[in-house]
């Protein structure tokens, strides 16, 4: 987490929306170990990895309607899966991904 | 994850405390969110009180061991899946003698992600121009310093000055700290006299055996640049919980 958090504190202090994906499961030869953190911002960028760089790509794209929708999503990759394929987690491990929003305080009047 | 709930847990990594973050990532409540410390004390809410108390106890047996992944509660029939983060402050390696060994290390930890402070108390070792690569150098005996820097759980102590004078106090301030790692350079010989005087003060060797002697992974490297990565791999060999 540390690693991301300067990143997520400038991204909050101009005024983007965040999304965090967080690895939360993994078998087999996956790269990264659990807890490894992605952050996404609602001006498209992105910082940090939850793989090789097999899966950040369809992390990136869930993670932009997360901050859209506000609805966190649990994200399953592996070579079972299809979509995996899809998306080239060669190394042949299964990741889960987890992702959310960061949320402003409530009423949204803090920005900081 | 609610703003509040992420400054907290970025306050909890700046002061370098412990502390989990329990999130439901299955069932019932996904996203909910609750942080843990030692001793019990909680922010947030899972959704429901008998879940919140067993993550809370669940929280307070992985946080010591660094330990994060899931678990399933079965809680009023219901199957909720939580992910749990221990969240570790940003790992810091503090080495005590200012040598060439030590320009190496702190460049290779600093790649890392280490932070580096460096301690000597002999001005012409420790200068600037010999480690700009250090976050912090400290000119002073290691017993004054290591109380200003602090010896947690993420912080790796390395000894290379194999001079009794430096090592022996930091040794007494370390071996009854938290500190997750200590390792001294120098011979058998040389480690010898500082087990000996060390066990005069009255230390166990439960406690001498926390030191690791002849300090790194044996690579039969002898340049500085060798040492330094020898000294390193044991150290994210203890940071995994990896035999080396």
């Amino acid at each position: 987490m540390h690693d991301v958090v300067g990143t997520v504190d400038r991204w909050l202090g101009e005024g983007k929306r965040v999304a965090l994906a967080t690895v939360v499961k993994a078998w087999g030869s996956a790269p990264r170990p659990l807890g490894s953190k992605m952050v996404i911002s609602s001006a498209g960028e992105m910082v940090g990895s939850v793989s090789g760089g097999c899966v950040e790509g369809a992390v990136f794209d869930k993670a932009r309607e997360v901050i859209e929708n506000g609805e966190p999503q649990l994200l399953r990759f592996g070579v079972t899966n299809d979509e995996a394929w899809a998306v080239g987690l060669s190394c042949g491990g299964q990741i889960e991904v987890f992702v959310e929003r960061l949320d402003k305080a409530a009423g949204g009047a803090d920005d900081a | 994850m609610r703003e509040a709930l992420y400054r907290q847990l970025t306050d909890c990594l700046e002061s370098r405390q412990l502390a989990a973050l329990a999130t439901v990532v299955e069932g019932p409540g996904t996203g909910n969110q609750l942080l843990i410390w030692p001793g019990g004390q909680t922010l947030g809410d899972l959704g429901a009180p008998r879940l919140n108390q067993r993550a809370a106890i669940y929280g307070e047996q992985v946080i010591p061991i660094f330990s994060s992944g899931r678990k399933t509660f079965q809680v009023d029939s219901e199957t909720v899946d939580v992910f749990f983060e221990v969240l570790a402050p940003p790992p810091k390696l503090v080495v005590v003698g200012a040598v060439h060994v030590a320009i190496a290390l702190v460049e290779l930890a600093r790649q890392l992600g280490f932070e580096t402070i460096v301690i000597d108390p002999r001005g012409v070792f420790a200068t600037e121009d010999r480690f700009d690569a250090a976050d912090r150098l400290i000119k002073s005996w290691p017993d004054e310093a290591l109380d200003e820097v602090g010896l947690d759980e993420s912080t790796y102590l390395v000894l290379l000055s194999h001079d009794l004078k430096i090592d022996l106090p930091a040794l007494r301030k370390s071996l009854r700290s938290s500190v997750r790692y200590v390792g001294a350079l120098g011979s058998n010989k040389t480690h010898q006299k500082r087990v000996d005087a060390l066990r005069e003060d009255g230390f166990s060797d439960e406690e001498l055996t926390r030191i690791h002697a002849p300090i790194g992974l044996d690579l039969g490297g002898r340049r500085a640049e060798e040492i330094a990565l020898s000294i390193i791999a044991q150290i994210v060999a203890v940071q995994h919980g990896a035999t080396g």
